[in-house]
């Protein structure tokens, strides 16, 4: 009886994220992933195939963007880890009390505004007669205005902005567990600074790191707002590319291959970038 | 205690549909088009209420799609995009025309949607708002901008702007002494037309800012003077002139693309009472008169412009005379198909380097 009453309690419990997972995780899916293997032959008329994943493969166009979605969103991830990495260990490590949360506040101020606020502030700042260009103008540095908008760098400030604070919070998390005594013991036994980073702190800081990594990578690749309003003329990304099949050109068939497709290649990137730091993804999402 | 739940279950069901059906009007319809002060003089006569989505035809079609036309009661696609759509998707129902007070709608236009809107014999859609599509230019800054092609001109590099849509693709074939429209029905004809305006759009590409997405961005950068010539809509053109008199609407020479946007009904739709009773009241002359003073666009409605302001009707008249309204290209429907030709095609501009 009472094992039956705790056998209710776990089935109970564990009801809402079973739920979760079935209602609106994995029957979508299944439905997404129906939709792809449908190919249009005709107004209402359908056939079963992967018709429409050949044509990911046999247009250069998809498969090109992809590529460059997949490079620019590690090319973002680096970047955050390089700057997020010394905010995390002055945070972590050379700050104490008050300071410590003011400072972990600050990261956290832009965020509770919504990304597309966040995102217009940047086209205030970068357009050709906005801020930035104003001030340099002002200053006399450049003599016309000049254009900041609208070009890949452009996306890549946005994407960066908008995930650095997924790569701070873990990083200070695990920084924090790495006990100040080792890295005194790391200068008592002659280490420099550069080997003491090296042997010492990010090893330790590696699972952060790694989950850091894989959280930005993830929100910079199926980021929608960013590369879409800070991007220019040439800046094409893969989500754009699948809401345009949705949207505008009626195509969910195609739509839908290219979200599994898009699903498929980013684990594949992951768990690749999980094999070249061997670390495994129950041990960085566990600790960090 | 099982029964009396289930009956009180039943008893709630059957009072929120009876209530959807005869009050709540849930209107698919564009920005501008349903007005509060419009909104609520109909729900003082009428007793209904009405929810607002604002969208575009793509959204309204996709929304529509993805719920076998439910969701809304009236949606206000244009009338191009209407029989496509249903042949594909199904998600519209025929108009009883036996509940629309015709005697509002301007006879022509009545007539010309409903040959429009016609699919396997039976009529979807009634002309509520038209406009056009054109040029919007800078005139103290490019004042020898008076065409769609006229925007790859070296006098406008970098300083030009237009939308990555079939819009887009129609101007610059007629700018270029081509009839897209003519060969609608005709798949290699079309092709062809689209490889010729793929050639000067990708040709064109080093002198576009960026390629606008939403009213309100091409409005911000004319405004703020980084772009100077635009293909843009009519009302936005004139809505810049209101704060800016050099800006304006200019009918380009090769005519100025016009559409009607219409009343369907969805297929689904559980207020069609409510939706007649929508139609039959922004049809008439005042109502209809307000609506365009906020969405700056002409009604179908019988004496519409009569209430509308003296503003807007002098923007109107300076942008077009009686040759460019002649010259108006209006949107014949798109049989289904051609947009993925045309995907295919606007893929290719946004990817040439």
């Amino acid at each position: 009886m009472g094992s039956d009453t705790s056998r209710l309690g776990f089935y109970l419990l564990l009801a809402p994220i079973l739920l979760w997972l079935i209602v609106l995780i994995i029957l979508p899916h299944i439905g997404l992933f129906i939709v792809s293997i449908s190919e249009k032959v005709g107004p209402r008329e359908f056939e079963t195939g992967f018709g429409n994943y050949a044509t990911f493969f046999g247009e250069p166009l998809y498969w090109r963007t992809f590529a460059r979605t997949a490079i620019m969103s590690i090319l973002a991830t680096a970047l955050t880890l390089i700057l997020g990495f010394p905010i995390a260990y002055y945070i972590a490590k050379l700050t104490r009390g008050r300071t410590k949360t003011t400072l972990f506040l600050m990261c956290m101020i832009p965020f509770w505004v919504s990304e597309l606020v966040r995102t217009f502030g940047w086209m205030i700042l970068l357009r050709e007669t906005g801020v930035i260009s104003t001030a340099l103008q002002n200053l006399g540095l450049i003599s016309g205005p000049v254009e900041l908008l609208y070009n890949d760098a452009a996306i890549m400030v946005g994407l960066v902005y908008t995930s650095i604070l997924f790569m701070v919070v873990p990083l200070v998390t695990t920084l924090d567990s790495l006990d100040n005594s080792l890295i005194e013991a790391g200068y008592d036994l002659g280490g420099t600074s550069t080997s003491i980073m090296r042997e010492i702190v990010i090893p330790h800081a590696m699972p952060g790191i790694v989950s850091g990594g894989i959280v930005v990578f993830m929100l910079s690749l199926g980021n929608y707002l960013t590369p879409i309003l800070l991007g220019g003329k040439d800046s094409l990304w893969f989500t754009g590319m699948i809401y345009t099949q949705f949207i505008t050109r009626f195509n969910w068939e195609l739509g839908s291959a290219l979200g599994f497709l898009l699903l498929a290649l980013s684990s594949g990137i992951v768990f690749l970038g999980l094999k070249l730091s061997r670390q495994s993804l129950s041990d960085t999402m566990g600790r960090a | 205690m099982k029964i009396t739940f289930l009956t009180s279950l039943l008893a709630a069901t059957a009072l929120s549909a009876s209530l959807a059906q005869a009050d709540t009007l849930r209107l698919l319809t564009w920005g501008g088009y349903a007005p509060e002060d419009v909104i609520a003089k109909f729900e003082a006569e009428t007793g209904h209420t009405v929810e607002v989505t604002t969208s575009n035809n793509e959204e309204m079609i996709a929304k529509l799609r993805a719920t076998n036309g439910g969701g809304f009661d009236l949606a206000q696609p244009s009338q191009d995009r209407i029989t496509s759509a249903q042949e594909e998707f199904g998600i519209y129902k025929p108009l009883d025309m036996s509940k629309v007070n015709a005697a509002l709608f301007i006879p022509s236009m009545l007539s010309a949607t409903a040959k429009n809107t016609t699919y396997d014999g039976e009529v979807y859609g009634l002309p509520h708002v038209w406009g056009t599509s054109g040029l919007v230019v800078n005139t103290a800054m490019a004042g020898n901008v008076q065409d769609y092609t006229d925007l790859c001109d070296a006098s406008v590099t970098g300083k030009v702007s237009y939308r990555l849509k079939r819009p887009t693709l129609i101007g610059f074939a007629y700018s270029m002494g081509l009839d897209p429209f003519a060969a609608y029905s005709d798949t290699a004809a079309y092709q062809d037309i689209l490889d010729q305006v793929e050639a000067k759009l990708t040709e064109c590409k080093p002198n576009v800012k960026t390629y606008w997405g939403g009213g309100d961005e091409i409005k911000n950068l004319l405004r703020s003077g980084e772009v100077v010539a635009a293909m843009a809509w009519d009302t936005g053109g004139w809505q810049l002139n209101a704060d800016n008199p050099d800006i304006t609407f200019v009918a380009p020479e090769a005519g100025a693309l016009g559409w009607i946007d219409t009343f369907v009904l969805p297929a689904r739709g559980r207020a069609d009472d409510a939706a007649y009773d929508w139609i039959n009241f922004v049809m008439r002359p005042d109502i209809a008169a307000m609506i365009t003073n906020t969405a700056g666009n002409f009604t179908a409605a019988v004496d519409g412009d009569g209430g509308v302001s003296a503003d807007l009707k002098a923007r109107y008249q300076g942008s077009f005379d009686q040759a460019a309204i002649d010259n108006i290209k209006w949107y014949p429907p798109v049989p289904a198909g051609l947009e993925a030709l045309e995907g295919a095609t606007l893929d290719r501009i946004n990817a040439a380097n």
